[in-house]
Parts: structure tokens; C-alpha cells; sequence
């Protein structure tokens, strides 16, 4: 018994902890073992785990290039619609995988998945609460028609009933905000609001000007009443079914068009440790490289698996790794990882090669040809695997007790 | 560089592994055990939110304590650099 409590304790010591812990749990299971047989198991796990573990020199980042880049070939090139949901386009697949890899600042389509606390997360009409407050919205969204005259100083919104109950606006909210401008007093009657423009936004002159009262009309448009910027359109949807007591219990969440993760996560329902964003950037910057590196290997292992690869997790934290490795978000490309590598001929192996070389003559760098894709270029072993290894001979002259021949 | 301190409540994220600033006799026992030099560890920023809320400066050592998918828990090391970010 004692032999095999110390073969388990030095195997804590080497095996990965979910590795042990399913070591742990499945030899407490096996009762028809013996301590004797135990303990042979548990050495044999050792023994397979150091077998299988990467070798020094392995190149591991040509292979999780290949890795992901052999089934890449076999993505969709289309964008598809949201799982389930038609409401909005999302890029997926190849697309998405690029924009990942290449940091992009911006996804082409931001999406925000925002989850809510306990309190808005089961009832449909709290989450709707809790979307209004986040959607942006401005008087556009909320009127019918806007009106005015070549030459006079009234300006008359009307609002759209429907829309205000929808977004929760009132008409007293558009009021102020239209108040807020400068442009002059309104006041309120039914659902119209009359504004008269005031001397100072808008000399008399310029009444008869089409241009100044268009650009009047297209301020008033864009008018900002409630909302999170960047926050285009939300929905609400179910993120979760579970059955309890009898009982269905749906956990709802919103999902959005545009991102904007900094304000949301401030927004009271919102639930801050669940709320994401596919903008890997805005992630950065509110979270951490590290919360990055996260939603980076997060993303890709999505993407690959939407579109039915099965790519080994580890190439990707790899790849992840790498991305990250500055503390900023380097592309892997020429701007980014593989234009950063100290060797020219490398850099000119990537891409934009004539431009690469030119660069480097007129800089006068040096090339040791220590890397791989130079040594292939010359022509040379790469040092990479047994490549690494280099037998030597020392050959002493003369002085005292040399090996040599005297 | 926004002034303004990031909320604490950053750290409950999911995204977010448990982050330590290691003392510098810790941090050099790190050094010696991975036997690497300060510069080939990886780089977090001064101006990354975690790093302004544990107050780090650049040269400190932050452990992070990763959920890994593949191995339970693994710690990872960081650097903290001032550096100003790249166009």
C-alpha cells in the first residue's frame, strides 16, 4: 500500500492535474485491482504521459500550422446566418478565422452576447427592460416624420407611439434631448413636437439656405435619446431550458449588433462575469491580454468546430500564445508575428519579398541563418528536432595533459 | 491611456484567469526553475487593466493562473513592459 501512495504522490508531481485527478478517480472505482496492480497502472500512466509529451527541438509551431491550416482548406467561404436565429449576419467559417488571425480591429459583424443577473435573467419582460437601456437609440427610430418650411423657424417632429412604447422612450425623454441641443425651445403637444430655432443656432440668413436646414434635420436625425453607443439592434433570446419542478424555467439573454463591452458590462441587470463579445480588441482593452488570449482560442476552436473540424485545442492555445506574447494583439503576418522575426531572408520568405530585401540591404543587417526558413533557404540543416544537435570535437594543442598525440 | 481605474468587478469575468504579482525573490526563483532570462518571457502592458489593479510596475512578474482545457489549472508567467503600442 505504502509503494503505491508513493508512486501516486510522485506522479502528482509530473502528471497534469485533470490528468490525475480521472487517475484518482477511476483507480478508486477499480476495486478488483490490487495495491500491486494499482501501482502499475499508475506508473504506466507516468511513463505514457512523459512519452507523449513534446520533445525538445519539436517543431511545434510548423504543426499546429498545419494543423489548422489542412483543415482551413476545407472551410466554407460564405457567411452564414446565426445559429438559429435569421435576425442577424454573422461571419463565420474561413472568413472569421482570417480576421482572427489577421487582428483585426473590428469584427465585420460585432455581436455581443449578454447575459443577465439573477434577478432579469427569467422573465422575458425584464430582459427587454434591460435591452432598452443598452440599445442605441436615437430620435430617428422614435418618429414619423420630421417637418419644416424654407424660411420659417419651426422645425415639427412628430413621434410614433409605437416606437417610443417599444424602445421606452416617452415623449417627455425626446423633449429634453431635443431641449439639450441649442438649436432653440421646443415644447410638446400630443405626440408632435414643435421646435422654434433660435436667432443664435440659425441666423435669419441661412433660413433660405436648403443646405444649413438639411443639415439641421440630419443633427436632429442622429439626435442620441437612450442608450450604449455602437449598440445598432438587440434581441432576446433564449439562452438556456432547464425543468424545474415540473416547472420550465427559461433563462433569457440579449444578443446585439455592435459592440461596445466597456459600457455594458456597467449596465445594471447585466451580468458581468457571462457578457462577452466576439471583438477580441474591445476584450483587451476592458479585460486583459490574458482574457484575450481566452476569447482568442475561444473563437477559433468555434469557428472550427462550426464548421465540423476537429483541430486538437492545444495548436490553437499555441497559436493563441503567440498572438498575445507581446501583451498587444500582433497578427500573425507580415504587420504583425512573422514581420517581426529578426531574420531578412525569413521576413522576405513571408511575403512582399523584393520590398523585404531592399529593407534590409539599405539597414545593412546581418543574416546568421540560425532559423529554419533561412537555413532551408540556404540550403542548410534546419535546427530544429536532430537537427539541434551538433557533434563537436575538441581538439587541444599542446599546453598540459592535452588528449592529443605528443 | 484612460485615467480612469478599471472596475474590480473585471476580475470576475470568466475571461479572466486569477492574476499574482510575484515578489522578486519569487520571481527570481521562477527565472532559475524555467531557466530563462527576464526578456523571453512573455509581455503583459502597464496599462493592461489587470496589471493597473494589482498596481504593478513595469519589470514585476505576474502569475496567471490558467484554467487550461487540456490540463486542469497551469500557471503561466508575464513580464509586466511599458511599452507604447504599435501602429
Amino acid at each position: 500500500m505504502t509503494s503505491l501512495k508513493v508512486s501516486l504522490k510522485a506522479a502528482k508531481e509530473i502528471l497534469p492535474e485533470s490528468l490525475y485527478k480521472e487517475l484518482e478517480e477511476k483507480l478508486k472505482r477499480a476495486e478488483d485491482l490490487t495495491p500491486a496492480q494499482k501501482q502499475r497502472v499508475v506508473e504506466e500512466t507516468v511513463r505514457r504521459y512523459i512519452e507523449s509529451m513534446v520533445e525538445p527541438g519539436e517543431p511545434v509551431g510548423t504543426v499546429a500550422a498545419q494543423s489548422i491550416g489542412e483543415p482551413g482548406t476545407q472551410m466554407t467561404l460564405r457567411t452564414f446566418h446565426y445559429a438559429g436565429l435569421m435576425e442577424f449576419d454573422v461571419t463565420l467559417g474561413l472568413p472569421r478565422l482570417i480576421e482572427i488571425v489577421d487582428a483585426k480591429r473590428e469584427p465585420s459583424t460585432p455581436i455581443m452576447e449578454i447575459y443577465l443577473d439573477e434577478e432579469h435573467r427569467y422573465s422575458e419582460e425584464k430582459a427587454k427592460e434591460v435591452a432598452r437601456k443598452i440599445e442605441y437609440t436615437t430620435l430617428e427610430k422614435v418618429m414619423s416624420s420630421i417637418e419644416y418650411m424654407i424660411g420659417e423657424r419651426e422645425v415639427r417632429v412628430t413621434l410614433d407611439p409605437e416606437m417610443l412604447e417599444d424602445k421606452g422612450v416617452s415623449p417627455e425623454d425626446v423633449l429634453n434631448a431635443i431641449n439639450g441641443t441649442g438649436l432653440g425651445r421646443a415644447v410638446l403637444e400630443g405626440n408632435v413636437i414643435r421646435l422654434e430655432l433660435s436667432e443664435k443656432a440659425v441666423p435669419d440668413e441661412s433660413l433660405y439656405d436648403l443646405k444649413a436646414l438639411k443639415e439641421i434635420e440630419a443633427k436632429l436625425r442622429k439626435l442620441y435619446i437612450k442608450g450604449k453607443k455602437g449598440i445598432n439592434r438587440t434581441s432576446i433570446r433564449v439562452a438556456d431550458e432547464k425543468v424545474v419542478d415540473g416547472k420550465v424555467v427559461r433563462e433569457y439573454m440579449i444578443i446585439t449588433e455592435g459592440s461596445n463591452l466597456a459600457e455594458v458590462l456597467e449596465v445594471e441587470g447585466v451580468d458581468h462575469t457571462r457578457t462577452t463579445t466576439n471583438n477580441i480588441f474591445e476584450i483587451m482593452e476592458v479585460l486583459g491580454i490574458e482574457a484575450a488570449r481566452n476569447a482568442i482560442i475561444e473563437e477559433i476552436m468555434n469557428v472550427l468546430e462550426d464548421s465540423g473540424l476537429d483541430v486538437d485545442i492545444r495548436h490553437v492555445m499555441l497559436v493563441a500564445d503567440v498572438i498575445t506574447w507581446s501583451g498587444t494583439i500582433r497578427q500573425i503576418g507580415r504587420l504583425g508575428v512573422a514581420g517581426e522575426k529578426p531574420s531578412a531572408l525569413a521576413r522576405a520568405a513571408f511575403e512582399v519579398t523584393v520590398h523585404q530585401l531592399y529593407d534590409a540591404a539599405a539597414a545593412g543587417e546581418e543574416e546568421s541563418l540560425r532559423g529554419v526558413t533561412e537555413s532551408i533557404i540556404a540550403g542548410l540543416p534546419p535546427r530544429v528536432g536532430t537537427g539541434q544537435v551538433v557533434a563537436s570535437v575538441e581538439i587541444r594543442r599542446g599546453g598540459n595533459g592535452g588528449s592529443g598525440p605528443s | 491611456m484612460s485615467a480612469k481605474k478599471p472596475g474590480r468587478k473585471i476580475l470576475e469575468h470568466r475571461l479572466v484567469p486569477e492574476h499574482r504579482k510575484l515578489s522578486v525573490e519569487e520571481a527570481v526563483k521562477v527565472f532559475k526553475s524555467l531557466g530563462v532570462k527576464p526578456w523571453q518571457l512573455p509581455q503583459i502592458s502597464v496599462n493592461d487593466p489587470i496589471v493597473r489593479l494589482l498596481n504593478a510596475k513595469p519589470g514585476d512578474v505576474i502569475e496567471i493562473k490558467r484554467r487550461s482545457p487540456t490540463g486542469g489549472t497551469s500557471l503561466a508567467y508575464r513580464i509586466v513592459v511599458a511599452f507604447e503600442r504599435r501602429a
